[in-house]
């Protein structure tokens, strides 16, 4: 055990072992931030893991479990029931789990839970592979990208969890990003509120895994966003609402040239990336009620 | 003053009412054949309010003992039941719920595990799990569904315990047989079984702690020993209170059954819904003139070793039926077990396995069972010392069953 000479500000532990740059441990902060110390956090086993700590010691102030990689959803469920039967309706039950806990192994529960309409405020951050047992490829790594388990490049396109879980009729669904966290926090604050489940699937880049400069993690997740590799919206009751902007986007090479696992691009490769990006963000802009505001 | 009722219940019933009895308050559940009549039956309770809970229909049974541990971690009774395929899909989260000490009480309604798909009573499901970290009760009859799960919570939430416990009722011959069934009423239960309060682990913002991070090799080992010395106090804890059960509701229980063993030449050892199908032959026997016994395995986890190795001491040849196939081993689960209690090498342990798939367990095949292992006391047997397991009540031409004839 280390003596702790000065308490941290926040709800998270000053020093922690994630990797330099890590996109998960920037927003977990922000996240504890909004929600205060009235919160209970379930997290799987993966990078979150190094917050739930190791032996006698945690990274958090706050209670919390440290679940199975595919049940994040259902123990937080249970804990929201628990505490509902108890009447401490006060209490935030949040649900941090990766892409690969969410979008693949966990994608049941989590499903089971959004249909029964709990109240858990599940936040997925994600870095687009599992990260912590080395790289390999998940359900949410994006076409072509170079991890362990897709060494010649992703064949397939990611799952869009986003819209799955909009899908089940939540009442309130927002992707993030790491580079926004004034929108970050706003969107903390609305799945807070909300009298149901919540979802955030947040952009965490993960400079080990995608293979680019530590210092420049906060630079490329803005990148994903200004290029529309990454869109920030909110689905709120059904009703899209865009948060980042739709039209004079970068080119998508912006975003992909800085990163080792988009190495192997051919022009052609990224010509059909980019292609990609500005349909799906015609979909969306359609679909929006307003004008993206970042 | 106790107030019982006697009702007309089938096991599911049973472990329904008495879930309801021990005042569970989160319910997560998901529908299983034979299992399924409890899940329904306690979503009634709750929309009727006879229950105050919360019920969780659940996508699964990984989730329903997922929810039932989170829940509990917050300080109430939570429960589910399941059986068969359910139990094995909660494999997993079985060591969550031992290894963080969350006395949840279960019933298991006993179903073979596939393949072949069976909807029929054996014990292989609970077996699969019987290093899993949870004690393990098998009930003979409906009413001791009712009792041993009422006892079971008392234990699993003894603090020298803060373990889960499942408690196993054979499917169909159990979940849906109707029997006769004293059920206590609210008030003494309460008194026997109080308020639940979290020992140890909990999770309150108000006083917060993070349970089940990773653990390093110099702690690991410690917290394995930990469970393993509350599985060696069980062995006195367990009849303790069902003394104090007994001292209450005037049924009296124990880690194991024993029907005229003493002055039995041979004896068998059965568990569930057999042992009674076997005292029934053992008397009839009896009236013919044959020595015979039977003992009741009514505690598997943890194994009541002192007490069986007590009872058969002596004894020269002991029959054990496993209604689980313990493929590959040396025999089944149980005569695994009642093997290693009795070092004495003049006693010779017997396996048969019996009953698996739904198959009944008749007193024809109890007492051929007995013929049997009197013909090796008498050393009539043609070959007394015969090796391996005995799958008694197998068809002669089992190779031929469903035979898959390859072409050339």
């Amino acid at each position: 055990m280390y003596d702790i000479k000065n308490t941290a500000k926040g709800l998270v532990a000053h020093g922690v072992s994630t990797c330099a740059g890590c996109g998960l441990e920037l927003i977990i902060r922000h996240i504890l931030d909004v929600l205060g110390e009235n919160t209970v956090i379930v997290i799987p086993p993966g990078c979150a893991a190094l917050f739930s700590g190791y032996g006698k010691e945690t990274a958090l102030r706050i209670p919390g479990f440290q679940g199975n990689l595919e049940n994040t959803a259902a123990i937080a469920a249970g804990i929201r029931a628990g505490f509902e039967v108890q009447g401490r309706h006060d209490i935030t039950v949040l649900a941090f789990a990766g892409d690969g806990a969410t979008v693949d192994i966990g994608i049941q529960a989590l499903s089971g839970m959004f249909e029964r309409g709990e109240r858990v405020l599940y936040v997925c951050y994600d870095n687009e592979a599992y990260m912590n047992t080395g790289i390999q490829g998940s359900g949410s790594t994006p076409f072509m990208a170079a991890t362990t388990t897709t060494p010649g490049g992703k064949p397939s396109r990611r799952k869009n969890m986003l819209e799955i879980a909009a899908a089940h009729g939540i009442p309130y669904a927002a992707s993030a990003s790491a580079a926004y966290i004034d929108d970050l926090k706003k969107k903390v604050e609305k799945a807070k509120n909300t009298d149901g489940p919540s979802y955030l699937h947040i952009h965490t880049p993960c400079p080990t895994g995608w293979g680019f400069d530590p210092a420049l993690s906060v630079s490329l997740a803005r990148a994903a966003v200004q290029t529309g590799a990454w869109v920030l919206y909110e689905i709120e009751k059904g009703k899209l609402k865009l948060n980042s902007k739709t039209t004079k986007l970068k080119p998508v090479s912006d975003y992909l040239k800085p990163q080792g696992r988009f190495k192997h691009l051919s022009d052609k490769d990224i010509q059909d990336i980019q292609q990609e990006i500005d349909e799906y963000i015609q979909v969306l802009a359609s679909r929006s009620e307003n004008q993206a505001v970042i | 003053m106790k107030k019982e009722i006697r009702r007309m219940l089938d096991g599911n019933g049973a472990a329904t009412e008495a879930l309801k009895l021990a005042r569970v308050q989160v319910i997560s559940a998901y529908p299983i054949t034979p299992q399924s009549p409890i899940a329904e039956k306690l979503s009634e309770l709750v929309v009727s309010h006879k229950l105050e809970a919360r019920y969780i229909r659940v996508e699964s049974e990984h989730t329903a003992l997922s929810c039932a541990i989170g829940a509990q971690l917050t300080g109430v009774r939570a429960a589910t039941a399941t059986s068969s395929v359910g139990l094995a899909l909660m494999h997993e989260i079985l060591g969550v719920a031992s290894g963080c000490r969350v006395p949840i009480v279960m019933p298991v309604v006993n179903r073979a595990l596939v393949s072949p798909w069976s909807l029929w009573c054996d014990h292989q499901d609970a077996m699969a799990e019987r290093d899993s970290g949870w004690l393990q009760f098998y009930t003979e009859n409906v009413q001791e569904v009712m009792d041993f799960i009422l006892i079971a919570y008392n234990i699993a939430e003894h603090t020298e315990i803060l373990t889960p416990a499942m408690v196993c009722l054979d499917g169909f011959f159990l979940s849906h047989s109707t029997q006769p069934v004293m059920t206590p009423d609210q008030e003494t239960v309460d008194a026997f079984l109080p308020p639940y309060r979290s020992k140890n682990l909990f999770l309150d913002p108000k006083d917060p702690m993070f349970i089940n991070n990773l653990t390093s090799p110099d702690e690991f080992s410690e917290m394995r020993f930990q469970q393993k010395v509350a599985f060696e106090r069980a062995l006195d804890i367990i009849p303790e209170v069902q003394n104090h059960f007994a001292g209450i509701f005037g049924r009296q229980y124990g880690l194991l059954e024993a029907h005229e063993c003493e002055d039995a030449e041979v004896v068998l050892v059965t568990m569930g819904s057999m042992a009674g199908t076997a005292k029934y032959t053992a008397n009839m026997m009896r009236k013919a003139g044959h020595k015979v016994g039977v003992i009741k395995i009514s505690v598997f986890r943890p194994f009541p070793v002192a007490q069986l190795a007590g009872l058969l001491k002596g004894k020269k040849v002991v029959g054990v039926i496993d209604r689980s196939a313990g493929l590959g081993a040396q025999g089944g689960p149980l005569w695994l077990e009642v093997k290693a209690a009795l070092p004495d090498n003049d006693t010779r342990v017997f396996d048969y396995v019996a009953g698996l798939g739904g198959r009944d367990i008749t007193e024809k095949t109890i007492e051929t069972i007995f013929t049997g292992l009197l013909q090796k006391v008498n050393k009539k047997d043609a070959n007394p010392d015969a090796p391996g397991v005995c799958w008694i009540d197998t068809h002669p031409d089992a190779m031929s069953v469903r035979e898959v004839i390859v072409n050339d």
